[in-house]
């Protein structure tokens, strides 16, 4: 390794905050075999090149010697003869010479490359079985590969240091074979915040910066990193100055972090006494401890799609009452909403869910799509209380958007609650009912939905998505998407005084819950919980503590007055600024 | 240029069950390759470098697909009809 390299700094996606300074260690995209990247000095490339075609020499003398020993009535003889063919393959032997000349690569690096580059292509075939022939390559390459290496063949799960993991992308089949305490942070080069790279680093609490395009081209095994995610930027050999300053930021972070944590545990009250229930909304049962942890007072919205996600079939009844009684146990006594299959188009579908639809959002999803599947849903419906037995559980219905979906719902809830006291399983039918308020005509019809469940969850994503139609993919109108639009704060008013006259509760679960600069206006509209990333429930708490009801309320007054998002968001900063400083200046 | 008017090719339909598989491109490989120009297979408007198994596996050709076999060089005449016959003749499969 070469010791006077340039510091370099390239920019991602902060999916989890937290600074960590270690050792690179590069993953590949199989991610169970680490193959390290290293730089080969002009003068040594022949070398290199020679120690490739001694490989491939051993693996070709290795499969002659088992083509020499089989039957030769066997079929798998031919299938030897091939890969001895494919050994000299102008794309596969050819190749990889090219890339140790042109990169100034080790062998075992080019030869990854060029096979990840094939399995790509591979891997847009449709006729299955031609796609399959990847896994001749895969072998050949496998078994040069081993040559390489030779005995030190390098296992993630026998990472012995801590190490900051580099990777294309990081599927949860991966991470699960990755010893995760070793890891102190993730850099990929793809994925967003809601990746699954993402979550975990956040289940975990350890940084992680992601969708950052270049990492695994840029970064070298062993290389000196900072991840800093909490800017979302990752250093790469950083210059002692670099280093100290982050060493100073590493220290500063850690002791805010205590002190949020510690004081997160107690439950936010408001100057005047209020008292609000902060909540975490989750993915996978694993974010419950780092929910625990950020002093959440329980789970607002629990999205049970993941369990659907990446399989031929759909998941039992059994298995998803596991997966539920384990959070709900966990959480005792603390509430668990479980929210009712919300397939949407926005997540990546197996062919069961239909993607085919040219406007999935206006489409087949969520109570629509269950009410259509009853099997599916009874599973789900039974699973959930059957897991209410064991704690403190409400259901929750998506996108209900017309009374009678409402109605259908209930009436399947009751269906699953009789099957099971048929089956004789322990079950609890007396939880809190919930519909997702995330449709304009769910807005207007509340008073009469509100008759038939026990609380509102406004779904703000959704909600402003619909009313102001706006997708938030489509950049030329993304900056139209305005939680503090006018028409949107009159809608909520709208809810929560059909909430308040019908005497149900009302929370709300949306990204606009989770921002630090809308709570005034959420507790002045008068929210009895708010529900968002776990990581943001300490900010959110704290800014609940440095806020008087009263005052927000005749502030929602003001707030109503304005006739465009950025007059209120002026209001907000005007009135609020002190409070709020750093969140609000830094959008 | 000269060398394309010259282009000699022959159009066959990929007739064996499970479609250029990695046995019938080694098979087309082992033709292809003592060739003294370059040998192409083309499916629609990609082509493949017929002396390598890896580049005719991803033109993923099914059974059924229409493909086109070219030399660059005259010499390479015996090759071209070696291998239309093979692909004719299902591999012998």
């Amino acid at each position: 390794m070469d010791t006077d390299r340039q510091e370099i700094i390239i920019k991602g996606i902060n999916a989890s905050p937290g600074i960590c300074i270690g050792k690179a260690y590069l993953v590949d995209s199989e991610g169970v075999e680490v193959v390290e990247k290293y730089r080969i000095e002009a003068g040594d490339l022949s070398n290199e090149i020679k120690r490739f075609k001694a490989a491939v020499k051993k693996a070709k003398d290795e499969l002659r010697k088992i083509v020499e020993q089989s039957p030769k009535e066997l079929q798998h003889a031919h299938i030897l003869e091939t890969h001895m063919a494919l050994l000299k393959d102008k794309m596969l032997y050819g190749r990889t010479i090219e890339t140790v000349k042109h990169e100034s690569v080790n062998a075992e690096w080019a030869l990854k490359k060029v096979v990840s580059n094939l399995i790509e292509v591979f891997q847009t075939m449709t006729d299955p079985y031609l796609k399959e022939r990847s896994a001749d390559v895969v072998q050949v390459a496998d078994s040069i590969m081993h040559n390489l290496v030779g005995a030190k063949k390098v296992n993630i799960a026998a990472i012995d240091k801590r190490v900051i993991l580099v990777a294309r992308d990081l599927s949860p089949a991966e991470t699960s074979q990755i010893n995760l305490e070793r890891v102190m942070g993730f850099i990929t080069d793809h994925g967003g915040k809601a990746s699954h790279t993402g979550i975990i680093a956040r289940s975990l609490e350890i940084p992680a910066v992601v969708g950052l395009k270049t990492a695994t081209a840029s970064i070298r095994s062993d290389d000196l990193v900072i991840v800093d995610g909490n800017s979302g930027s990752v250093i790469i050999e950083p210059n002692e100055d670099t280093l100290i300053r982050y060493e100073e930021r590493k220290i500063d972070y850690e002791e805010y972090k205590a002190v949020i944590t510690r004081e997160s545990k107690a439950p936010a009250e408001s100057k005047d006494g209020v008292r609000l229930a902060v909540m975490g909304n989750i993915e996978l049962p694993e974010e419950v401890f780092a929910l625990l942890n950020y002093g959440g007072d329980g789970i607002g919205l629990y999205r049970t799609e993941f369990q659907y996600f990446n399989r031929p079939d759909f998941p039992g009844e059994d298995e998803l009452f596991d997966k539920y009684k384990d959070v709900v146990e966990v959480m005792d006594p603390k509430p668990v909403t479980i929210r009712t299959l919300d397939i949407n188009g926005d997540k990546a579908l197996t062919t069961q869910f239909n993607s085919e639809e040219t406007n999935p959002a206006l489409g087949l999803r969520a109570i629509r799509y269950c009410l259509k599947k009853p099997q599916v849903f009874k599973d789900q419906l039974r699973a959930i209380l059957r897991a209410a037995a064991f704690g403190n559980v409400r259901i929750l219905f998506p996108m209900i958007s017309t009374y009678f979906e409402i109605c259908e719902a209930n009436r399947m809830l009751n269906e699953a609650a009789e099957s099971l006291e048929k089956d004789g399983l322990p079950y609890n039918r007396d939880i809190e009912i919930g519909a997702m308020i995330e449709v304009p005509s769910a807005v207007i019809m509340a008073d009469v939905i509100a008759d038939h469940v026990d609380y509102f969850s406004i779904g703000t994503n959704d909600l402003i998505q619909y009313s102001l139609a706006i997708d938030r993919g489509n950049e030329q109108v993304a900056h139209l998407f305005q939680p503090l639009d006018p028409a949107i704060i009159r809608m909520l008013k709208h809810v929560s005084e059909v909430a308040r006259e019908k005497d149900i509760k009302i929370f709300m679960c949306g990204e606009m819950a989770g921002t630090p600069h809308h709570i005034p206006l959420l507790l002045g509209l008068g929210m009895d919980e708010l529900s968002m990333n776990p990581q943001t429930i300490p900010d959110i708490k704290r800014v609940i503590r440095s806020l008087k009801v009263e005052d927000t309320r005749s502030f929602l007054k003001e707030v109503l007055k304005q006739t465009t998002a950025r007059d209120t968001f002026k209001l907000i900063k005007d009135t609020y600024g002190s409070i709020l400083s750093e969140q609000l200046y830094s959008e | 240029m000269n060398k394309l008017k010259t282009e000699l090719s022959r159009q066959v339909v990929i007739v064996n069950e499970l479609g250029l598989h990695a046995r019938s491109a080694a098979k087309i490989a082992a033709l292809a390759d003592p060739a003294k120009a370059s040998v192409w297979i083309k499916k629609g408007t990609e082509k493949a470098d017929a002396s390598s198994i890896v580049d005719i596996l991803t033109l993923a050709c099914e059974k059924g697909t229409k493909i086109t076999i070219s030399i660059e060089n005259k010499d390479d005449f015996n090759i071209l009809e070696a291998i239309t016959k093979l692909v004719e003749s299902g591999f012998g499969e």
